[in-house]
């Protein structure tokens, strides 16, 4: 049984630094083809600022951490026996290269299903950047078989 | 990038759909290096068979960066307000995936025109393996 004790209670915040390369390496592993993606003149030329962020690669760094499943022992999650059932992204701002971006998680809910056979728990992010925007808030639904 | 007006879009409308090369291992290990999901059920033959699986198989969010790719080819992405995702089935390797939408309803809110899209990714078979929904803002 995952511990409800947590619900509402606040994950360990993180920051991450949005590195150029990474972003390429990101476009190439995805197909993209769009240069606004890889190309910094592209990026200015659409009037972007840098290369943007793409819409789930938020997600990618919200996992940046040195262990972004610390957590799963405090809930009582087995990572041999989770699933990602739900993701969604709600976007406030574009986030660029070369920004500094916090992540602050918590546990929005726990329920279960079928008598107790499947759990569910409910993580919200809030992502800011450096100069505390507003950039994104994220939600992921992980199911417990 | 010539956007689409939103008097000229219709409830119904399909997005351009975007066909993706089929997913090699080649395709898992550079989308675990890049996004830095390195679980090894998706590049590691044998983690996966000790984990009672035929084979590797896709990252769930690999689809869904092929979804934020089918919106960010029709509008800016800046105009994407929010984009969200169920994940129904596993996307195995040699999975050729193709990424759909329509719009399905138009609407006003916090002073925009926007448009909400139903979106989703099937394997060659046709098979659902995503559902989701994307609202824009035109």
């Amino acid at each position: 049984m995952f511990n409800r004790a947590m619900i509402g209670q606040a994950l360990s915040a993180h920051e991450a630094v949005v590195e150029r390369g990474r972003l390429r390496f990101f476009a190439k592993a995805i197909g993209e083809t769009d240069p606004v993606y890889t190309d910094e003149a592209a990026a200015h030329a659409a009037g972007h600022t840098s290369l943007p962020v793409p819409p789930t690669f938020l997600f990618c760094l919200e996992m940046e951490q040195p262990d972004p499943f610390a957590w799963f022992s405090q809930v009582g999650i087995d990572i041999a026996r989770i699933l990602h059932g739900e993701q969604q992204f709600t976007y406030h701002a574009m986030a660029y290269a070369g920004d500094t971006l916090r992540f602050e998680s918590r546990v929005a809910d726990i329920y279960d299903k079928k008598g107790g056979a499947l759990e569910f728990l409910v993580k919200e992010t809030r992502v800011s950047n450096q100069h505390g925007r507003h950039i994104a808030d994220l939600r992921s639904v992980l199911v417990q078989r | 990038m010539q956007q689409p007006s939103y008097a000229a879009l219709a409830v119904g409308d399909a997005l351009p759909p975007l066909a993706m090369p089929v997913i090699s291992r080649t395709t898992l290990a550079l989308y675990a290096g890049a996004s830095g999901d390195h679980n090894p059920i998706h590049i590691d033959l044998d983690f996966a068979r000790k984990a009672g699986m035929a084979d590797v198989f896709a990252h769930g969010m690999l689809s869904a960066a092929y979804l934020g790719r089918l919106l960010t080819r029709w509008v800016p992405q800046q105009n994407i307000r929010s984009l969200g995702m169920r994940f129904i089935g596993i996307t195995h390797l040699y999975s050729t995936v193709r990424c759909t939408g329509r719009i399905v309803e138009k609407f006003e809110a916090e002073g925009e025109q926007r448009l909400r899209v139903e979106i989703s990714t099937a394997n060659q078979y046709g098979e659902t393996k995503i559902a989701g929904e994307a609202v824009i803002a035109i």
